[in-house]
C-alpha cells in the first residue's frame, strides 16, 4: 500500500491544518487517486480516520515510523 | 443532505477566537454547512486590522513562566507581554494563525455573520469589518440552528 499520486508532509503543524490541508488537496484530486499525508501531530491519529469517514475517502493504511504517521487516502467517489 | 454547524462566537480575545473558526473551518473541511454568528466582543473577530489580546487578569488557569499574582497584573504591559508570549507558542507549536483559519472559512464557504444589533451599539462602521461577511439578528441565526446538527455557544 505504499503507491500514492500526490504526497503533502505536514510535519510540524498542529491540528486542525493536517485535516485542512489533507481536504485541499483532495479537492484538486480525481477519484481513486491516493494521497499520502505525513503528520508528526499525534492527535492525527483519530483525526485523519474520522475525518475519512466522514467524507467517504477511504483510509487505505496508517503507520508510525520515527515518529511520523504515514497515511494513505484514496479519494472517493 | 449536509450536516449543519451553528456557532455563537461572543468572545473577541486570542484564545476565544480560535474555537468558533477552528470548528467551522475543520467542519467545512468534513462537508458541513457551517455558520458563525459573531456578537458583543465576537465581533473584534471579524475586523479587519485583528489586534487579539490575550490577558491572564481573571484568567488564573492561563499557564505563566512564574506565577504572577493578580495585583501585579494590572501593570501596563503586562497584557501586551502576554499576548506575544502566546503568540509566540502558538507559531512555535505550529498552530494556524486565527487570520488564516478565518481565511479558511472564507474559503470554504463558511458564512460568518456580524449581529448587527451589536454592530450598532458599538458604532462600528462596514468599512472595519472584512469584506464577504453577512449581518443578521436573532432571527437569523435561530432559522439556521433550528436545523444544525451541532449548535454552540462560545
Amino acid at each position: 500500500m505504499s503507491d500514492f499520486d500526490t504526497e503533502i508532509d505536514t510535519s510540524g503543524l498542529n491540528c486542525p491544518l493536517p485535516v485542512l490541508k489533507a481536504r485541499k488537496m483532495l479537492n484538486e484530486m480525481s477519484i481513486s487517486q491516493r494521497l499520502r499525508l505525513i503528520c508528526t501531530d499525534t492527535g492525527a491519529l483519530k483525526d485523519i480516520p474520522a475525518f475519512c469517514k466522514m467524507t467517504g475517502n477511504p483510509l487505505l493504511s496508517s503507520e508510525e515510523v520515527d515518529g511520523k504517521l504515514y497515511f494513505i487516502i484514496e479519494k472517493g467517489a | 443532505m449536509a450536516k449543519k454547524l451553528a456557532i455563537i462566537a461572543s468572545k473577541g480575545t486570542l484564545d476565544g477566537a480560535y474555537p468558533p473558526f477552528l470548528l467551522a473551518s475543520t467542519a467545512a473541511a468534513l462537508g458541513f454547512e457551517a455558520k458563525i454568528f459573531f456578537t458583543f466582543y465576537g465581533l473584534q473577530l471579524l475586523k479587519k486590522d485583528l489586534s487579539l489580546k490575550v490577558s491572564p487578569l481573571g484568567n488564573p488557569a492561563m499557564p505563566m513562566p512564574v506565577p504572577v499574582p493578580s495585583i501585579v497584573q494590572i501593570i501596563p504591559g503586562l497584557e501586551a507581554f502576554a499576548t506575544w508570549m502566546m503568540q509566540r507558542k502558538l507559531k512555535k507549536k505550529g498552530v494556524a494563525s486565527v487570520a488564516e483559519l478565518r481565511e479558511i472559512c472564507l474559503e470554504s464557504d463558511v458564512e460568518l455573520i456580524a449581529c448587527q444589533m451589536t454592530v450598532d451599539l458599538f458604532d462600528f462602521k462596514d468599512s472595519d469589518f472584512i469584506d464577504g461577511i453577512s449581518h443578521g439578528g436573532a432571527a437569523t441565526f435561530l432559522e439556521f440552528a433550528s436545523e444544525a446538527d451541532i449548535t454552540l455557544y462560545i
